[in-house]
């Protein structure tokens, strides 16, 4: 890509330089007449905060959508922990590490949020339907109350204990989020894509949302790649941000490097209702 | 009115309804899984039961052993099939789909046929004593056996998708698959494990009854019954399937007795439930526990 700064990492990602967990390389995505990514590359550092922020449209979801495996890249490559994983299914890469959320809440809406969360577990646990016949000689309950407490942590960490026999469907919005984020981190993901994890929140939503995201990236060690539109978060708490613009890969740096990037001003300005957003959002 | 008849029946209609609904959780576990409705469900029973005798008559194997390795082959007969002909329909009509299940249908029919021929054929006898008493009642083993194995599965089915790591895998592919995937479920695995244990536990199905009335090709028309039984419950409802089939069992005899008492029109076993599905679906079009945003094929 043309001249895009390729930022050196802010300090608090600065161990990690040089490390890429995760890189793309020329991507280009296309539906039909519609490029929705064009030849996009960049890397993301192990213990990195990334953030992708971009107009509606601009193909923020559709690259979250080419490292999760919802979408193969029509051209270009992708490469987790040095592997090319371009040709492997979403379920193989979940089991590599890579967890995510959805920018349409995705629950299982007629489970528990306990049974939400178990199924995040599903390629940690080893009893399959053979062994899980034999529950009490296989170890099968060992290692299941192994992973209860896991889960429980989990739980603990994002403060659902009071609705975890509940049904997932019947919970408020934010809850839901915040479930959803649970049900992914459940995996143990080294790399955890959020897409757009606080849309739609009120502000005190906002402020605890922030809180995980931050949290899961430095106690819990995951790699957080995050698309928001709320600008004062996504500058607060990011160590570096693309930025995307009618799939094309505009600009990349720590927040005050893209904040200062002419380019990124146009691309907001560019869309009237947009501006009004983001103005909106920073205030 | 003959009582003692009534009564009989309505045993009957539990006994015989809890098998209809064993076969119609099979058939809902596909359907739910992988939304193929599976026309062939019928000759599972037939399968499973002409490949229990076989091993039982053939090569004078004992139950136990016979029986279980029916089951380890209807297993891998539902993996084979979902693979080898129902994974390249995927993302194909859904017509084309339920074609492809009606020929699959037709084609064991005739295999079945060939191999073993047209007229029914007795197990060789698995219990000790034909018949036990209850409450000073004289039963036919088989029937409670039957009604035993029938509430076994249904204990196992629950247990299944409450606890199992695959029945959870399954619950959440048959609400969103793109999301199962991202979770690291393998979607083609679980659609092979539904067949597998679809075809599973429809040959039980077809066993016991294989059992009881000996096996034929009448075996099929389990498959047929379904229908009425799962439309009642809902095609996505695994409790509503089994509700459906209690139902199914009841009124079948329900009306023969009414029939056999009063009417004398004849046959009205067969059709009465037929009736009465009609009737519901005009008050309850996604039947009595079905997901409203379903497809009706
Ligand atoms: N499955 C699809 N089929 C066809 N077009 C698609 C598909 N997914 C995305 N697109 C198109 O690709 C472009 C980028 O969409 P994408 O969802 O990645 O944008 P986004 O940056 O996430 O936008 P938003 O902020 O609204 O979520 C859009 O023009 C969209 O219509
Ligand atoms: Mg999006």
């Amino acid at each position: 890509m043309s001249g895009a700064p390729v930022a050196t990492p802010p300090d608090r990602a600065g161990e990690a330089a040089g490390n890429p967990i995760f890189e793309a390389r020329n991507v280009s995505l296309r539906f039909g007449g519609v490029r929705a990514l064009t030849e996009v590359s960049f890397h993301i550092n192990k213990g990195e905060l990334f953030s992708i922020i971009g107009p509606n449209g601009a193909g923020k979801t559709s690259m979250v959508n080419c490292i999760s495996g919802r979408y193969r890249p029509t051209e270009g490559r992708v490469f987790f922990k040095g592997k090319d994983i371009t040709d492997m299914t979403p379920n193989h890469r979940a089991s590599l590490g890579i967890g995510r959320t959805f920018q349409n809440l995705a629950l299982f809406g007629h489970m528990t949020v306990l049974d939400n969360i178990m199924v995040g577990r599903h390629h940690l646990l080893k009893n399959n339907f053979l062994t899980g016949a034999l529950y009490w000689f296989t170890g099968a309950r060992q290692e299941e109350l192994a992973h209860r407490r896991e889960v429980e942590e989990i739980i603990d960490f994002l403060e659902i204990q009071h609705v975890r026999k509940a049904t997932a469907g019947t919970l408020s919005y934010g809850l839901r989020k915040r479930v959803e984020l649970a049900r992914a981190v459940a995996l143990k993901p080294d790399l955890i894509l959020l897409d757009e994890p606080m849309a739609g929140m009120n502000l005190e939503e906002k402020e605890d949302m922030a809180r995980y995201i931050v949290d899961l990236n430095e106690e819990w060690g995951m790699t957080v790649v995050m698309i928001e539109h709320d600008m004062g978060v996504v500058m607060d708490i990011s160590h570096r941000v693309m930025v995307l613009d009618f799939g094309r890969k505009i600009a990349e740096g720590s927040p005050e490097e893209v904040l200062a990037d002419p380019r990124v001003r146009t691309a907001y300005l560019g869309e009237e209702d947009e501006t009004d957003d983001v103005q909106q959002e920073v205030a | 009115m003959n009582f003692e008849l009534l009564f009989q029946l309505l045993i009957n209609g539990v006994i015989v309804g809890a098998l209809y609904g064993v076969v119609a959780m099979s058939f809902v576990l596909i359907y739910k899984a992988s939304r193929i409705v599976n026309f062939a469900q019928g000759e599972f029973l037939l399968i499973g039961a002409w490949t229990c005798w076989w091993l039982l008559t053939s090569w004078q194997l004992p139950f136990w052993i016979g029986f279980p390795i029916t089951l380890a082959f209807m297993m891998a007969f539902g993996i084979l099939l979902q693979v080898v002909v129902l994974r390249p329909m995927i993302g194909e009509p859904i017509i084309s789909v339920i074609m492809v299940t009606i020929g699959l249908s037709i084609v064991f029919q005739a295999l079945m046929k060939w191999i073993f021929g047209v007229f029914a054929k007795p197990f060789p006898p698995i219990f000790a004593s034909q018949t036990m008493s209850i409450f000073g009642l004289d039963v036919q083993t088989v029937y409670i056996a039957s009604l035993v194995v029938s509430l076994l599965i249904m204990a196992g089915f629950g247990w299944f998708f409450k606890y199992s790591k695959m029945g959870l895998a399954m619950r959440a592919t048959a609400f969103d698959q793109q999301v199962a995937q991202s979770l690291g479920i393998s979607v083609r695995q679980v659609f092979a494990m539904s067949w597998a244990i679809s075809a599973m536990v429809s040959a039980v199905a077809g066993v016991v009854v294989g059992v009881v009335n000996g096996v034929s090709s009448a075996l099929s028309f389990f498959g047929i019954k379904v229908f009425p039984a799962v439309i009642l419950g809902g095609l996505d409802s695994v409790v509503g399937a089994v509700l459906g089939g209690l139902i199914v069992g009841l009124l079948e005899n329900f009306a023969h007795f009414i029939d056999s008492q009063w009417l004398n029109w004849g046959n009205m076993y067969e059709i009465a439930p037929f009736y009465v599905l009609i009737i519901i679906l005009m008050i309850k079009p996604y039947g009595l526990f079905g997901t409203k945003d379903i497809e009706r094929v």
